[in-house]
């Protein structure tokens, strides 16, 4: 199961005309890799992945998710692969302030249908997984910065997702917290066999990653 | 509602706060119904518990509205409606304000005067010229009981029985004869208004014409009693104003709420939670802190009125305190239904990449 972009095109009004925010742009990321997407800010990184994450519908071009065309899907149809199918990794890690890290995974089962009591077993297990397992009642403000990075990113696994994006992950992180969260998203993925799509213009972790794709003004220009 | 129970734990100061607001405009509603519907029954229980289903008046002048103080009914319209068809029972009923008085108490009351052998009067076969029967707060408020002798506008009469809780524009009621009622001061005139039980349906506009009364059915009537009309009214406005206010208060807590966590809804967009899933959240949570704010105020409410039940006209009851509760509940959710619909237009692209 993969992500697939094919030729996607997606402009934006900008006064009386349009400005090309994608360009024919072609990625696939492969289950078990991550892809490291790079470019300077303003080149298109974060427009690429709020296709890949269903929240624009491009102007022209595919988007296949885990094998799934996203072209005249509605929006509750979206809503629903969003939530079942794709983890987001927020630059910050928007955690809800009333949550404990444990209800912060729970909440993901809830959205799904399944209930949040039932799901605990599984949102301590991936706590654990990302070395969290003994702060699972702190509500955010009790927690530091790297640690709710680490939720978030636990978070966006909760409903096993086959395609796993990540926005700039360590913007807010020194390097050696941005290069632990790194290591912990590679070794996510191929663990568990997700389509990963990481964001950044931090090239000091490319190291890290199995693919790099550089965008510049709205175009792919390497991988 | 998972994330919403969670809310109402975590800034429970300020739900606490608008659940204080919310019990207190609970507290003033029911007092307000309470005293509503006491005031209500003080000026009106000798008409609504009237063994009749139509009254008649003389018809107003201008075709203006029903007057109990102004009606007047001659001798040829009593005559002409007991041969309605279609009207089983026509009951002269004259009412006029008296002084009473027994020895050294005084208390001012409305004389209800009956037929012989009317329906209307509590132990009516008791009541003849120079006889009288007394509610018990006339036989109360004058210190009498029955054999006593009371003076009903400088008329002796004496007391043939007390019986009933009757109260018409909140005096007690003394039921007397139409022939005592004769000798009254302003008693001049026989029946004010006639008590009519119809069966079928009778041809009522027509016989009005006919005898040149107006004639409505006993709940309108009660718009004839001038100092009802006036008083409900200027209460119901009240209680009217504090459901619009309860409402308002509550939408733009919740309006103030939304805008808030509009960040937390956007990112639960993004994490695939549907529109309705968050509308049911947040709808939902307003309904728990109107349901507990208002069963707290509802309850302080009832203990209220429980405790100055005797003191002062407050009717507790089912709808003096369950349906206030339950308009507030329900214009509430209205209000919070309003000020939380602004979730769908919440764009969950600013989750990406927002700095929060």
């Amino acid at each position: 199961m993969s992500l697939e972009l094919t030729d996607v095109t997606l402009t934006y009004p900008d006064g009386g005309a349009r400005l090309t925010a994608l360009d024919k742009v072609s990625l696939t990321v492969p289950a078990g890799t991550l892809t490291a997407v790079i470019g300077p800010s303003g080149s298109g990184k974060s427009s690429l992945l709020a296709v890949a994450a269903t929240l624009i519908t491009p102007d022209s071009g595919r988007v296949v998710i885990a094998g799934r065309d996203t072209a005249g899907l509605d929006r509750g149809t979206l809503t629903a692969l969003r939530r079942t199918t794709i983890g987001t990794v927020f630059q910050q890690p928007n955690l809800l302030p009333s949550l404990t890290a444990a209800e912060q995974l729970q909440v993901m089962a809830h959205l799904d249908g399944r209930s949040p009591r039932k799901a605990r077993a599984r949102a301590l297990e991936l706590l654990a997984s990302v070395g969290l397992a003994d702060q699972a009642g702190k509500r955010p403000h009790q927690l530091s910065g790297g640690q709710r990075q680490r939720i978030n990113i636990a978070r966006a696994l909760m409903n096993d997702p086959a395609v796993l994006l990540v926005d700039e992950p360590t913007s807010a992180l020194d390097h050696e917290r941005g290069a632990a969260v790194l290591d912990l998203l590679t070794t996510l993925t191929h663990r568990r066999a997700t389509a990963t799509v990481l964001v950044t213009h931090d090239r000091s972790h490319l190291d890290a990653v199995d693919a790099v794709a550089e965008v510049t003004d709205g175009r792919l220009t390497g991988a | 509602m998972f994330v919403a129970w969670k809310d109402l734990r975590f800034a429970r100061g300020r739900f606490a706060l608008m659940g204080t607001v919310i019990v207190l405009i609970t507290v003033l509603v029911g007092l307000l119904s309470g005293l509503t519907a006491g005031l209500g029954r003080e000026n009106t229980s000798a008409i609504t518990s009237l063994p009749a289903d139509h009254l008649v008046f003389s018809a107003p002048a201008d075709g203006g509205t029903v007057s109990f103080a102004d009606s007047r009914l001659s001798g040829r319209s009593v005559r002409g409606w007991s041969q309605v068809p279609g009207v089983e029972r026509a009951e002269p009923l004259g009412i006029a304000t008296a002084k009473a008085e027994a020895g050294s108490r005084t208390a001012a009351v409305s004389a209800f005067a009956v037929g012989p052998g009317s329906r209307l009067a509590p132990e009516a076969g008791r009541i003849a010229d120079g006889r009288a029967v007394l509610s018990q707060q006339a036989a109360d408020d004058l210190g009498v009981r029955a054999g006593d002798s009371v003076g009903v506008g400088g008329r002796t009469v004496r007391v043939a029985a007390v019986s009933g809780a009757a109260m018409y524009s909140h005096t007690p009621v003394i039921w007397t004869s139409l022939g005592d009622r004769q000798k009254l001061p302003g008693g001049s005139g026989g029946a004010t208004v006639l008590a009519l039980t119809t069966s079928g349906s009778p041809d009522l506009a027509a016989a009005d014409k006919r005898l040149g009364t107006r004639t409505v059915t006993a709940a309108a009537s009660l718009e004839g009693i001038g100092s009802y009309s006036a008083e409900n009214g200027s209460l119901q406005l009240m209680r009217g104003f504090l459901f619009a206010i309860s409402a308002l208060v509550i939408g733009a807590f919740f309006t103030v709420w939304t805008i808030q966590r509009s960040g937390d809804v956007a990112v639960l967009k993004a994490l695939g939670a549907s529109t309705g899933y968050l509308l049911k959240d947040a709808l939902g949570q307003a309904v728990v802190l109107l349901v507990l704010g208002t069963g707290v105020g509802t309850a302080l409410a009832a203990g209220f009125g429980a405790a100055v039940g005797g003191a002062v006209p407050f009717v507790l009851d089912p709808s003096t305190v369950l349906v206030p509760a339950l308009v507030m509940i329900a214009l509430g959710a209205v209000g919070a239904a309003l000020s939380i619909r602004r979730i769908t237009s919440v764009d969950p692209l600013t989750a990406l990449g927002s700095v929060r």
